[in-house]
Order: C-alpha cells, then structure tokens, then sequence
C-alpha cells in the first residue's frame, strides 16, 4: 500500500510564534485519522499548514503527498490533486452563488486532470444528487456562497463540496464545534458515505462525541505542538473520560 | 491658457437662436453673470472639497454646430443600446432624429427634443395646446437652485449656471396621469468632438400615477477630451413612479457632469440606478426631496482605473412625514484611481416616520487607490429611524483563501470577489421597487440587466 501523506518533523509558525514542534504522521489510504487536543495545541495550524494558508510559515520538515512535496504548491494545486479542507469558519462570500463556485471548483478539478469542463445542465444533475447525502435543501444551490446559513447549514455545505469534488485526503476541521445533535448526525453520515479504500479522512476535533459517529483507525493528540499519544478508538474515550489535563501535564514534563 | 476659462465662456456668449421666449432668456443671462463671477466650484467648496475640476477651468470647450454627427454617433451606442426601447439620441449637444425612435409611444406620453419644442413655441404662440407648454416649460426649466427662497444654497454651483447659460438641446418626456410606459426610453448622450462640449438639460415629468423607467446613456469617442454636462430635471406626481438608470460610459479622456434632480410628490417613487465606468473626471449628483410617503432608492455603482477621479454626490431631502430613502453605493478602484462620495440625508423637522439608510463600501485594489467617503445624516425630527454605514476596504484574504482552497487560482479568486461585490449593486437595480407591483427581492430583470452584468463582465473576463 502507497502512503498517501507523510509527515515529518513538520514545524510551523504563525506571526513568528512556533506553533508545530515537530509533528511525525503517516496516512494510508483508506484510514480515518482523528486528531484531538486542547485549545491552542496546534489542530487547526496543522490543517491550514497541510491547505496551503497565507500566514503560516513551515520553517522545518515536510509534508509528502503522493509522492511529492505538498508544502511546495500553491493552495489551488493541493486542491486540484486532492487534498480538501473543511473550513472551521467557513467564509460567506455574498454575490457569489453556491452552484457556480461548485462548478468553477469541479472544472478546475477536471481542466487539471486534463478531462472536458462539463455542461451546466450534467452538473446540475451531478449537484442535485449530491445534496441528498447532506440533506440539503436545492434552493441553497442559488444562495450566495454560506451567506446567511446556520452553522449546521456551513458544515453541510463544506461535506457537499467535498462530495461533488471527491478529494483523496480530506481534512475537516473541528466540523462538528457548534453543531447540535441532529446536525452532527448529518455531518457524520456525509462524511461516513464517503469513505472508500482510496480516500483517507483527518477529523480535527476538540470533542469525543464526532467519534462515536464517524469510527477512526487511529487518534492522535496534539499538545504543544507535537503529538504525544497515539491510539486506536479507545483512546478517545479514555480523553473524554480524564479531560485534556492529563495530557498537557505529561506533554509539558516531557519539554522541560 | 493663463485666463480662467469662465471668463471666455462669458465673453463668447452667444445668444442662442433667436426667438428663444423672454423667460429662458432672463433664466439664461442671471445665470450666466453667475457663472462668470463665481466660475466652475472649487475645492474652497465644503460640497466639491474632494474634487479639483481645475483641468476643465484650464480648457475652453466649444459647441458644435450642426447637423450631428450620426454616423460616429450610430458606432458609439451600438454596443450599449436596449434592443426594444423608444430613444432620443443627442449627438455633441445636438439632437439626431435619424438615431432616435418614437415610434408606438402610447397617448398621453410625449418624447420629444427640448430645442424643437422650443422652436414650436416661437413660432405659433397663439396655439393653445402650446401656450400651456410654456407655463410649465418655464417652471420646469427654473432649478431649484434658481429660486431666491432657495434654503439649499450650497447646493448651486458653477455647472448648473453654466448648463442653464448654455444647454442646448435635451429630451423633455411627459407622461400624463395614469399612463404607464411598458417600454424603457433610452436617452443617448454622445460626443464625437475633442475639446467640445455637450450642454443639455432633460426634463422629466410623470403626472399622478403614471410610471415610466428611462436610461440616461452617457457614451463618446475614446482618447478625445470633451466635455459633457447634462442637468435632469424629474417631476413625479402623487403615487407615480420612476425607475431612472444613468450609464455613465464616457471615453477615457472625457470630462463629465451630470446631475439629476427629483422631486417626489405624495406616495411617488424614484429609483435612481447608477453605474459609472467611463471618464476621466467624473461627478455624478443625485439629488431626491421626498413628499409625504414618498419613496426613493438609490444605487451607485463605479469602477477606476488609471488616473481617473470619480464623485458620487447624493442628497435626498425628506421634507414630509413616512418617507423613506435607501441609499447604496459602491465603488470600485484600481491603479491610481480616485473616488469620493459625499452622501447627505436630511431629515427635515416636519418629516416624522422617516425611515432612512445610506451604506457606502468601497474596494480598494491598488496601494495607489484612494477614496474620500463622507456619509451624513441630518436629522431634524424626533421620531425617525435612520441609519448609516461606510466601510473602506481591500478583498478579504479569508474569502481569497476560501477559493483557492476549492481549486480557483489566486487571481480568478480576487476576479470572482470584485465582479461579485459589483454584481449586488447590478442586482439591486433589478429588484428596485420603485416601480409598483415589484416587491424587493422579487425577481424581475429590467431589459439591460444582461446589459450591465455584460459590462462589467467584460472589466473581469475570468469571474464567470
């Protein structure tokens, strides 16, 4: 089996302030990955690193994404070969409608992978389909892009978007904060009907409770910037169980 | 020239053709001593702080003589006429019949070229029909700004005397009580001419419940320095309405005043849609006073680029009670292109239940771009709910970065951003309400809708 994402030593900064100290992960194909931590512990910089962010300077190590260096491509190109991020505050753009930036999305995917643009008509067909895996009403098809949406309504779009555009490696960002139950149902069953043996999945996330939806292969927490424990499925639970204390106590010792 | 230019225009004075009526004479010498003592506005002028009209102090424009050019002309607005639309089309101040189609205008409405109707008058005085014209020519003619008892005295400036001194030719329509207009009329305002000036004066009348939606269309040679300077004058009658479009699409070296000014009587509406691309120096004013109930909308909408200077001056006047206004401009700037907005809204003291809101928002694409934005509410009564935003601003990283992370490079990104923040203000043209039975948000494209977005689409070719 190819690895699909390996990540080495990674450190990062953002406004000169270290933030990644040295993160190790390797993600196979297929694998679900949940990375859990307290506030601050570096989760959402991992995942603005891994998408390409303005602001967040990688200042040593790598990140290899099928074979070549992720780090070095500007934002779009990760997109175009697969790498997708859902947005932990995903942005409202007015004026601009939800059915064109999928469209403008989908065919700079396919322009890349040197395949025909498609009709409006065949992506309307395409779009209609895939709303029902998030339950999306159509009419937020021809809503600017999150404008106006409840917080369930953003997440579900980040999950449409990530239908319609099938990344290999997709990185959800603490998706499931703010969501009530019946939301983060929603969410999870999205993302549940997307997993295949080719696409990986990394769960950024400060609660447990995404975890009894969505099942991981492997948790991993982040504290200080570098992970200090990695587990199966269990390991979530005995977090829900001890709270992050433990966690920043032992990472913390483990600096000094 | 070391001569300030008014002085010239003063000294040249020609009257125009004879057997113009006593009354538009009288009108036309008081406001030529006033603009040779006072000159074009300037920067001293709390209204024109922000805008230096010295480069059309410097020059000495001329009129034209006749006949029009139709044939630059006819090239010019081919790519910016509405396919079905009744039009007057005025070349270099002059008026093209030849361009111009009246055809199937309905009874009760009149299309018809300002200087012609004047020249009717000279010549058959005793006829009745046009005798009734006269009273309310002369009425209509007087700005404003004319009058002794005029309270708005820093509202009068050089253009309007110099377009009162020297307009000659316009459109007049009236549409009488009850007539509705179910086409546009397209108005066509075209110089050809470097170093010519293009003085007219609209009239627009709509008696009590009648509507009508009219475009002004501002077009002339590239490379070429003229001067425009068109006045509307708009009279709506109770409970009428008027959707009033202004394509400001001059050429890149062109100097350009317009002003339209509306009154609205009880229950009237006046929509007033702006969208200013071309020009070099450019001041677009829209004023609106508002009568018991009466409504206004308006949009503005400008994009610069180079070196070119952009001014939007609005002001509406709620003189009555239960008026409301919208006020909402944008504006665009690239390169070293400048732009300024001065908004007022005064609430005067006998206009209770006003409801009132002015929002500017500005994008800012270049370091070297720079807006002058002045928002203000002028509140005289006590029970009114009014309110005002303005904000300055470059694209939003957050939103750039949303993009790119959907696969849309960087450049296509900030394109898709700046046609969007352009295309609401288009959108908002389209759902105005000042038409009756249109309900805000409700989907009814005015004829040119596909016009404007295709214009502004042409400014940013990867946004769609």
């Amino acid at each position: 089996m190819n690895t699909l994402l390996r990540i080495e030593n990674l450190h990062a900064r953002v406004d000169d302030k270290p933030i990644l100290k040295g993160i190790d992960l390797t993600i196979n194909p297929g694998e679900v990955h949940a990375i859990m931590g307290p506030n601050g512990s570096g989760k959402s910089t991992l995942s603005n690193v891994l998408a390409g962010r303005a602001g967040y300077e990688v200042t040593e190590g790598t990140a290899t994404y099928r074979g070549q260096d992720l780090l070095g491509l500007p934002p779009e190109q990760r997109a175009r070969e697969g790498v997708f991020l859902a947005f932990q505050y995903p942005v409202e753009i007015p004026g601009v409608s939800n059915i064109y930036l999928l469209k403008a999305a989908y065919n700079a995917m396919r322009r890349h992978r040197g395949l025909n643009e498609v009709d409006a008509l065949d992506f309307l067909k395409l779009v209609k389909e895939k709303t029902k895996i998030v339950d999306l009403d159509e009419q937020f098809l021809y809503r600017g892009v999150n404008e106006g949406f409840s917080g369930g309504e953003k997440k579900r779009n980040e999950i449409l978007q990530m239908a319609i555009l099938e990344p290999t490696l997709c990185i959800l960002d603490e998706t499931d904060s703010g969501l009530d139950i019946d939301a983060l149902k929603l969410v999870a069953d999205g993302v549940n009907s997307l997993r295949s043996p080719d696409r990986a999945f990394i769960l950024v996330t400060h609660y447990q409770r995404l975890l009894d939806y969505i099942k991981p292969d492997h948790v991993h927490v982040l504290a200080h910037g570098r992970i200090v424990r990695s587990g199966d499925a269990g390991l979530a639970h005995e977090l829900e169980r001890k709270g992050y204390g433990w966690i920043e106590t032992a990472a913390a010792e483990a600096l000094r | 020239m070391s001569e300030p230019s008014h002085r010239l225009y003063v000294e040249t004075y020609r009257e125009p053709a004879a057997g113009e009526p006593a009354w538009l004479r009288r009108l036309r010498r008081q406001a030529l001593a006033r603009f040779g003592t006072s000159g074009f506005p300037s920067p001293r002028d709390e209204e024109w702080r922000y805008t230096n009209v010295a480069p059309i102090e410097r020059k000495l424009f001329t009129a034209a003589s006749g006949p029009a050019d139709v044939a630059a002309a006819g090239a010019l607005i081919e790519s910016c006429r509405i396919a079905d639309a009744w039009s007057l089309v005025f070349v270099d101040g002059l008026f093209a019949p030849e361009l111009s189609e009246r055809n199937g205008l309905p009874a009760g409405a009149r299309l018809e070229s300002l200087a012609s109707l004047l020249e009717t008058l000279a010549l058959s005085p005793a006829l009745s029909g046009v005798e009734a014209d006269a009273g309310w020519l002369e009425s209509g003619l007087e700005l404003e700004t004319d009058s002794k008892s005029n309270e708005v005295e820093s509202d009068r400036h050089g253009f309007l005397d110099f377009n009162t001194a020297f307009f000659t030719d316009g459109a007049v329509l009236r549409v009488d009580e009850g007539v509705v207009l179910e086409k546009p009329v397209q108005l066509f305002f075209v110089s050809t001419r470097n170093e010519g000036r293009a003085t007219l004066r609209n009239l627009i009348r709509l008696g009590r419940n009648a509507e009508a939606r009219v475009v002004e269309t501002h077009v002339g040679a590239p490379e070429t320095g003229y001067l425009g300077a068109v006045v509307s004058q708009i009279e709506i009658g109770d409970n009428g309405g008027l959707n009033h479009y202004k394509l400001q699409l001059d050429g890149n070296r062109a100097y350009h005043f317009g002003g339209s000014y509306a009154r609205i009587a009880r229950d009237g509406r006046f929509g007033h849609h702006s969208l200013s691309l071309g020009g070099l120096l450019v001041r677009n004013e829209a004023h609106a006073r508002l009568a018991r109930a009466a409504r206004t909308e308006m949009n503005g909408l400008f994009l610069s680029e180079n070196r070119q200077h952009v001014d939007n001056h609005v002001r509406v006047d709620h003189d009555e009670p239960h008026g409301e206004s919208r006020v909402t401009y944008r504006g665009i700037l690239k390169d070293r292109s400048r732009g300024v907005f001065q908004g007022r809204i005064v609430v005067h003291a006998d206009a209770q239940k006003t409801d009132a809101e002015m929002n500017n928002r500005n994008l800012l694409l270049s370091d070297d771009a720079e807006i002058d934005t002045k928002p203000q509410l002028e509140i005289h009564a006590d029970d009114v709910k009014c309110a005002h935003g303005v904000t300055v601003g470059q694209l939003d990283p957050d939103s750039v970065f949303y993009l790119e992370s959907r696969g849309i490079d960087a450049a296509t990104a900030r394109e898709m951003l700046t046609f969007a923040f352009a295309a609401e203000i288009v959108e908002r043209f389209a759902v105005s309400p000042a038409l009756s039975g249109v309900e805000a948000g409700v989907e009814r494209p005015d004829p040119f809708h596909e016009l404007l977005l295709g214009m502004l689409l042409a400014r940013f070719p990867h946004a769609k």
